[in-house]
């Protein structure tokens, strides 16, 4: 593959002295990399705050009965854990941070379409993750709703909802405007010679997500502002009294959030299909299998949202007719899988630490993708519907698929991110106790599910007692391995050996530029020939 | 904020900048798309109410408010023609024009919904709730959150075209640059054009 001249001894963007000095060279930057390590560190801030929130419930689920608080404080929690951590961590997750660093460079660009409007969607975002948390430290008691804001309940609470509703709203908007930023990227600043057929697979999930984001994100933020127009004026359109129905709420609602499960799958995705083709040192199998599975996903999954409203009340027809479409929207997922498997048949595999959180991701990703069967079809979600199953589904794709995944990709692009190898001892070590943890912390809650205890209570019933406990000890185990994986990459990210430039051997062009990369990503604009192509081993 | 990522040769696609113009469009319109879809929901299910409460509104004040905005969209396009022609003057006064235009839509909103303030219909008042029934509440309520946010797109487009014809004067946004006119013009047909949707709906069918 034919690429740029490098120049080694040019200036990298972490060391490039702008007109500013200090934190402003950040805040002010419109270079892409630098935004999108402005938002790899307000995520994880907030990321801490979600786990901590998290760790609180399951220590109140110890026990039955009030073990540290009491009914009231565990719904505030599990709201409060359950906005930031999907409108603030994964919604955004992949793409705000890989997306802005790697994207352009992906393909061979020197930022993307419009770097202003890059950093004003971070600004955006810091509004709206403040906003949020006025409601908690504001007003009268922290909001109780749930992360779904179901009408009636979200105007008739007495708890401070309007600010975290607006910061839902606003953080929607950051999403659109990164979204659009991509679209535009994509379209009009690939190199010479990269077409779309020869575009990596993670620019082209980056694709597929920026059209969710664009075409499903604003479908929510009018329906939250009606909610907030409910709770002020008294508008009617979701209050049973005033002739409005709150089951129109919940459609309005589902017809982005379920969307917005593959805006965050959907990036994972694409990260892993670059990470196993690198370490298998292998052409990816089935390359248009999975742009066509990926851009499948994300058309059908625009169609499914009413399984989340089976038991909500809606004709037998309309019913059915979800539960197919939502079994038709797992054939992409599989084809997938399958790709990523293939691609490791028969490849040299190197088990580095980027490969473990890649086939570790996978091995999840089945889990929460069965069991989302389980849900999609009507009689056993009827039975499980609203119980801990769906809580364990929904952590095993979400925090199991994007959290393995976002690890598997920091792991993979640290190197050329910080220009320094993190400890690979203490990489694996903290790898091995988040999964472990991982597995004991919601494992059981599926157990607990298909025996009954219902979600979202600070009790239980005494029989629940011994799978909570081992729900609870694997939360601490999981959060000792973060806590490790974190504190090895901090550590590394200042004082760990110097990278080169291609430490796993990848073919994609981020692997072509110096560790860190330059301001400009690269000195010459790449071109590709007629047989290069991204994984071309 | 260029000095800090000085890239050698500065960026300018005019390509680029439309097609992102036209993502947001589409944006705004799923936007608005939610509402209509709420708002077709009410109609099918109060048929009778909706028609009742639709005599309410006036329908001359719409009828010349829905020109007012018609005759902005061509003043608008004609200044991006004169931009194209280098006739800088003449895009100057068709700007100033379309702002004049806006305002005076605002204007006879402002008075169309002082009445319905006067007779005491708004949000969640007293004489809507106890006086008439659930069709009419959601009518109303959908009336002032649709025509509302419509007004506050008047609003954001006006400030954009006040960007525009201040860019325009300093000769920052020319012939050869005339992204944000152009782009400004699209925005401001859109709100144009959701205001065809909703004069229809609200105003028209009985």
């Amino acid at each position: 593959m034919q690429t740029a001249v490098q120049i080694p001894h040019d200036v990298s963007y972490l060391d490039y002295k702008g007109k500013y000095r200090g934190i402003f060279s950040w805040i002010f930057s419109t270079d892409h990399k630098r935004i999108g390590l402005l938002y790899m560190y307000s995520m994880m801030s907030l990321f801490l705050v979600g786990v901590m929130l998290g760790l609180a419930m399951k220590l109140e689920l110890i026990a039955p009965g009030r073990t540290i608080m009491g009914p009231q404080a565990y719904n505030a929690v599990f709201t409060v854990h359950g906005v930031i951590m999907i409108f603030m961590i994964v919604i955004p997750g992949l793409p705000a941070v890989f997306g802005n660093f790697m994207l352009p460079i992906m393909i061979g660009a020197k930022d993307v379409a419009f770097p202003k409007l890059n950093l004003l969607s971070w600004y955006i975002y810091v509004l709206g993750a403040l906003l949020v948390i006025s409601s908690v430290l504001f007003g009268n008691g922290i909001p109780d709703t749930g992360w779904t804001f179901y009408a009636p309940y979200s105007f008739k609470t007495g708890t401070n909802l309007l600010p975290a509703i607006f910061g839902a709203f606003v953080l929607g908007f950051s999403s659109i405007l990164t979204g659009l930023n991509f679209i535009v990227t994509i379209h009009r600043m690939r190199c010479p010679g990269m077409t779309w057929f020869k575009m990596p697979l993670f620019p082209w999930t980056l694709y597929g997500t920026a059209w969710i984001q664009l075409l499903a994100t604003p479908v929510v933020g009018i329906t939250l502002v009606l909610v907030a127009l409910e709770r002020i004026f008294g508008i009617g359109v979701f209050d049973p009294a005033l002739g409005g129905d709150p089951i129109l709420y919940q459609h309005l609602f589902w017809i982005y959030s379920h969307p917005a499960v593959y805006v965050m799958i959907l990036p994972a995705m694409g990260a892993i299909s670059e990470i196993i083709p690198t370490f298998s040192q292998k052409h990816i199998f089935g390359y248009k299998a999975i742009i066509a599975s990926t851009l499948a996903i994300a058309f059908v999954g625009y169609f499914v949202w009413g399984h989340h409203m089976f038991t909500s009340g809606m004709s037998g027809t309309a019913q059915y007719t979800f539960s197919i479409l939502t079994f038709i929207v797992a054939i992409p997922s599989a084809i997938k899988v399958f790709n990523w498997i293939s691609t490791m048949h028969q490849g040299s595999i190197n088990p580095d630490i980027p490969f473990l959180w890649a086939v570790t991701f996978i091995f999840v990703f089945m889990i929460g993708g069965f069991s989302g069967l389980v849900l999609g079809a009507l009689a056993t979600n009827v039975y499980v519907h609203d119980t801990a199953f769906v809580v364990a589904h929904f952590h095993f794709i979400v925090f199991g698929g994007v959290g393995f995944a976002f690890f598997g990709a920091i792991h993979y692009w640290f190197p050329k991110m910080f220009g320094r190898m993190y400890d690979k001892v203490w990489a694996k070590v903290g790898w091995a106790f988040f999964t472990i943890g991982f597995l004991t912390l919601y494992s059981p809650m599926f157990y607990l599910g298909m025996m009954g205890m219902p979600r979202r209570y600070y009790d239980y019933l005494p029989e629940f007692h011994a799978a909570n406990i081992l729900s609870t000890l694997g939360s601490w185990v999981m959060t000792f391995g973060l806590l490790i994986i974190i504190i090895n990459l901090f550590r590394s990210a200042r004082n760990g050996a110097i990278a080169p430039m291609n430490p796993w051997n990848g073919k994609t062009l981020e692997w072509t530029v110096p560790s860190p990369p330059p301001v400009e990503n690269f000195d010459e604009v790449p071109v590709y020939g007629e047989k290069d192509g991204p994984y071309e081993y | 904020m260029e000095h800090v990522t000085q890239h050698s040769e500065p960026h300018y696609d005019q390509e680029a900048s439309k097609l992102g113009m036209w993502l947001f469009i589409f944006t705004e319109l799923l936007l608005f798309g939610g509402l209509f879809i709420v708002y077709s929901i009410y109609r099918f299910l109060n048929p009778v109410a909706f028609e009742m409460a639709g005599h309410e509104l006036n329908m001359t004040i719409g009828a010349i408010n829905t020109i007012i905005l018609l005759v902005s969209s061509m003043t608008i396009a004609m200044s991006t023609s004169a931009l194209q022609k280098k006739d800088k003057k003449l895009t100057v006064y068709l700007l100033v024009i379309t702002i004049i235009l806006a305002i005076v839509f605002l204007i006879n909103k402002y008075f169309e919904w002082g009445v319905k303030f006067d007779h005491g219909i708004w949000p969640g008042s007293e004489h809507l709730i106890n006086d008439m029934g659930k069709g009419e509440i959601l009518f109303f309520g959908l009336y002032f959150v649709m025509t509302g946010l419509h007004a506050l797109h008047i609003i954001i487009g006006m400030i954009v075209i006040i960007v525009a014809l201040n860019k325009v004067q300093k000769g920052t946004v020319n012939a050869d640059r005339p992204s944000l006119l152009e782009n400004a013009g699209l925005y401001w047909h859109l709100v144009d054009l959701i205001w065809i949707f909703l004069f229809p709906l609200f105003y028209l069918i009985h």
